[in-house]
């Protein structure tokens, strides 16, 4: 709680940005990002994007598994039928790119809810491994429905294209991929200032008394999925446009248990620590790669040992994290700036 | 239908059931002492083939002392394991341990990798070659030895179990954590106790496995077939465990014999749906009641 920001009414009490301070800063970011990729290379634009992919993939996870309570192993598969939606509206159709992506979304919200129908009768870690099930059959599907997916060697596809023109580079497609993560992140931290937001903490929280309290469990839990199964279809579709090759290898479930770790080092049940946690979690590899550019001299071996060291970091930060910083990144964060609000009057 | 390919099938099924109900063993045990669901469990038993190949490559040491040395150094590290990361984690909610859990195989993926490189390997041949006839089928020795060798640890195993002071302590301990402290149980060194014992049955099992179908980093996916067989089972259930171990190894045998190899885990994956959906808490798992 800040010092002078006392709330006179609801609305300003429920208000997403809360001072005048807040949203300047939000104003300053967003000029940043539009003023991004006339200020940085290719490959800085191209890490943007990746992590901006990842941010949207997370905050459905978030949505899920943060606030919900219902924990998750499918997120990449998920993203799996994004991309592969795209890329067949892509190639076949040649359908301008906001549609496919929405059908992406769509798609994947559907495979969500089918996914989630167990769940009504299993939580907790049953859950989880269901939705390892469904990774399992969806990665079959991928690989053996060939004359969709194009089987093991997978699809290319074209571009996608604004005002006729093809955008091959980041810089080009951060131009989708920017604005729609945004649009994303906006929309899931509205969600929890609706009742349906409410109404999944207060599942996650205790389900039973949710249940009580007039929550229709099925239904919320299964909204709960489809949401966070379109964010992860949406993220799925910006990953085709982003990559433009999609094989079923493109989505292990290595790369789930990296959205997982991803929320858990970020902050569970925080929008902000799914930023954080898509942010850091990205950016390790690329942090290793660098460490190993300034010990490869020494150490001839260490481009040899990168792959292995970064799947011992990820279990690690997971391990670490959850001992020592339950609520992750976010946390900090909230530490941090409650010092300054408090500095120098600080008992 | 050909009677005898039929039943060849079968016997390499249960062959591969039997080595699932193993591993299916090691999960149950730390499920049931300490409410731990142990994704790791696959890279468990990972890392006791590459701790086998350690000592029999690696150190050139002769098969009868690798296999030994190689289960007590697992014993040892499920020690370490529990007591660094599992006992911090006591009384967290469920789900947080079961994401250490997932963590903890990241990082033992990692380690063979630095260690021993990502390239499958195959483990040192010391089971017989002679082939194996039961009536007319044929059996693959190597399964037809792994089944024996699980057999009997199992067998064992139940018989510890009912009659050590250290089982019934463990039984104890299963049933009512409270009642077994009153008791004058030392309920963590017993939760030590499970995580070592359930490294060691993972390493046996690991080194079975690897002795039929070779080692590889990626052995973890098999991690992921034990847990559809526990889950099937009931995680609580011991005898759930052999049951669904051998009944799953039958099931991914004749998918993978009459369907093509990569229908296996398709299968048993749809099975696995299938019994969440009518039997949430598995064949014979217990059905946990919630209250307010």
């Amino acid at each position: 709680m800040r010092i002078g920001t006392a709330k006179e009414n609801y609305i300003a009490d429920e208000a997403l940005f809360d001072t005048n301070i807040q949203r300047g800063w939000m104003v300053a970011l967003m000029i940043a990002l539009f003023a991004l990729p006339f200020m940085t290379g290719q490959y800085a634009l191209y890490l943007i994007c990746l992590v901006m992919i990842n941010i949207v993939s997370t905050t459905g996870l978030n949505i899920l598994t943060g606030f919900t309570g219902l924990v998750s192993l499918g997120q990449a598969a998920f993203m799996g039928v994004g991309a592969y939606i795209v890329a067949i509206m892509e190639i076949h159709l040649g359908t301008p790119f906001l549609l496919n992506l929405l059908v992406a979304g769509s798609g994947a919200a559907l495979v969500g809810i089918v996914v989630g129908l167990p769940s009504l009768r299993v939580k907790g870690l049953y859950l989880a491994i269901a939705t390892i099930a469904a990774s399992v059959i969806l990665h079959f599907i991928f690989a053996n429905w060939t004359s969709m997916t194009g089987g093991v060697s997978g699809l290319s596809m074209p571009p996608a294209s604004l005002f006729g023109m093809e955008l091959i580079q980041p810089n080009q497609v951060y131009w989708i991929i920017m604005p729609i993560t945004v649009l994303m992140l906006f929309g899931a931290a509205n969600l929890f200032r609706t009742r349906i937001g409410r109404a999944f903490i207060a599942i996650r929280d205790r389900d039973i008394s949710a249940e009580v309290l007039g929550i229709r469990l099925l239904r919320f839990k299964l909204m709960s999925f489809a949401i966070s199964s379109f964010y992860a279809g949406v993220a799925g579709g910006l990953w085709a446009y982003f990559f433009r090759v999609i094989t079923p290898e493109s989505f292990p479930l290595l790369m789930s248990i990296f959205f997982l770790a991803a929320i858990i080092v970020g902050g569970m049940g925080s929008i902000l620590g799914g930023i954080l946690g898509a942010i850091f979690m990205t950016m390790v590899p690329e942090i290793l790669k660098m460490m190993v550019g300034v010990l490869s001299p020494i150490w001839p071996d260490a481009v040899a040992v990168m792959s292995p060291v970064r799947v011992v970091v990820f279990g690690a930060l997971i391990i670490f994290f959850l001992i020592f910083e339950p609520d992750g990144l976010a946390e900090i964060w909230r530490n941090i700036r409650r010092f300054f609000h408090l500095w120098p009057f600080k008992t | 239908m050909d009677w005898l390919f039929f039943s060849e099938i079968g016997l390499a099924g249960i062959g591969t059931g039997g080595l699932y109900a193993v591993s299916g063993l090691a999960f149950v045990l730390i499920y049931k002492a300490t409410r731990v669901v142990n994704m790791a469990i696959g890279e468990m038993m990972m890392m006791g083939a590459y701790i086998f190949i350690g000592f029999s490559v690696g150190l050139a040491l002769p098969i009868w002392a690798s296999i030994p040395l190689a289960v007590i150094v697992s014993g040892l590290m499920g020690g370490v394991i529990e007591r660094a990361i599992i006992r911090p984690m006591l009384g967290e909610n469920a789900i947080s341990v079961f994401m250490v859990t997932i963590g903890l195989g990241s990082v033992l993926v990692g380690l063979v990798e630095i260690i021993w490189g990502a390239d499958p390997r195959r483990l040192i041949e010391f089971v017989p070659s002679d082939p194996i006839f039961i009536g007319e089928a044929y059996l693959s020795p190597k399964v037809g030895y792994s089944f024996a060798v699980a057999a009997v640890i199992v067998g064992l195993f139940l018989v510890i179990f009912r009659t050590w002071r250290g089982g019934v302590a463990l039984r104890a301990t299963a049933g009512d954590q409270a009642a077994a402290y009153s008791m004058g149980i030392n309920v963590p060194k017993v939760f030590s106790l499970v995580w070592i014992i359930a490294a060691m049955i993972a390493a046996v099992a690991g080194i079975l496995v690897g002795s039929i179908g070779g080692v590889s980093p990626n052995m973890g996916v098999y991690g992921l077939s034990v847990l559809v067989v526990v889950i099937i089972g009931g995680l609580d259930s011991l005898l759930g465990a052999l049951i669904a171990g051998i009944f799953v190894g039958l099931i991914e045998t004749y998918a993978g014999a009459f369907l093509g190899g990569e229908y296996k885990m398709l299968a048993t994956f749809s099975l696995l749906v299938f019994v969440l959906i009518v039997r949430p808490y598995g064949l014979f798992g217990t059905h946990e009641i919630e209250r307010l």
